[in-house]
């Protein structure tokens, strides 16, 4: 009996978060006041890792770091820096890594000329079979 | 049709197969580490969060003498588990100063009383803005900074028992 109860409390048990217990910073969560600014802001925010939470995008993560980014990237918009100015000042810290926007460079060419070469092969393999069949 | 083809969507799966097992067995290393490494500190000033301890900012750094930097918070577990070695580091001779990562005064002055205090000086960073200058991504994360002012090393996660010695000897030959 005593160990079904223990068990049932445990269903009831609060999780664990490692996380703070200050507020979300100010803009983390609020819209900046120029609709073209926030616009922009969002943009961007779509484009940036979440460093803690990898797969996810910083305007989509509820992790309080993500939080700390959208409200740097507001914070940054709001005072006039362009969005390419902010991607490139967190690829600085972070590398490229931080960005879903990934440039061109040794390490990414495959990225971008895999689905050129994918669809030349895909070409070459159509017309080959059409051919055939033309032959018949 | 050639017969030995047949065997091709076979051979497919079995290469899948092994790399999903490589996959699960040798996971990749996911640590995101600062592209910082070997360039000057950025530049910031935190105010002090607890009464006797300054603030830090980068003027404490590029005197001459290695530091080491520790990214921790009060809300941090692992925190908990590095603060002896911090304490081991602080007697071996090695200066430390902290930011401390969304946190409030009263936390920080029982987690110093809780878990010892090696710091001499502590920033009050309450929006990670420093965290973010640093190319840090967590907590606890550590950082030796150069006599120059240089970052040197970035440890990411707790220092280890048997880590202690590495820092010490990276604290050493930093210039």
């Amino acid at each position: 009996m005593k160990r079904l109860l223990l068990l049932l409390l445990m269903l009831v048990a609060a999780p664990a978060f490692a996380d703070s217990n200050l507020p979300p910073a100010p803009l983390a969560n609020v819209q900046l006041k120029d609709p073209a600014k926030e616009a922009q802001a969002q943009t961007l925010m779509l484009t940036l890792r979440c460093v803690v939470c990898q797969g996810q995008s910083i305007a989509d993560s509820n992790a309080e770091m993500a939080g700390d980014m959208r409200a740097l990237v507001r914070t940054r918009i709001a005072a006039g820096q362009s969005p390419e100015a902010i991607r490139a000042w967190l690829i600085a810290r972070y590398g490229d890594y931080v960005s879903y926007d990934p440039p061109l460079s040794a390490v990414t060419a495959p990225l971008w000329i895999a689905p050129l070469i994918l669809l030349a092969l895909g070409v070459w393999f159509a017309r080959a079979s059409f051919k055939r069949r033309a032959k018949r | 049709m050639k017969r030995w083809l047949i065997w091709v969507p076979f051979a497919v799966a079995l290469g899948l197969l092994a790399l999903v097992g490589w996959g699960l067995y040798k996971p990749a290393d996911r640590t995101v580490r600062s592209a910082l490494v070997g360039q000057r500190l950025p530049q910031f000033a935190l105010p002090p969060i607890v009464p006797g301890k300054p603030g830090l900012a980068t003027a404490a750094f590029a005197k001459g003498k290695p530091r080491l930097l520790n990214v921790f918070a009060s809300w941090c577990i692992p925190c908990i588990a590095e603060a002896p070695q911090l304490l081991k580091l602080k007697q071996a001779g090695v200066e430390i100063d902290a930011v401390a990562i969304r946190d409030t005064p009263a936390a920080i002055a029982d987690f110093l009383a809780r878990n010892g205090d090696p710091y001499a000086a502590i920033g009050d960073d309450k929006t990670s803005s420093v965290q973010l200058a640093l190319g840090s991504s967590g907590v606890p994360e550590t950082f030796v900074i150069g006599g120059d002012g240089r970052i040197v090393l970035q440890h990411v996660g707790d220092i280890r028992a048997e880590e202690v010695p590495g820092l010490i000897a990276a604290v050493r030959n930093a210039r």
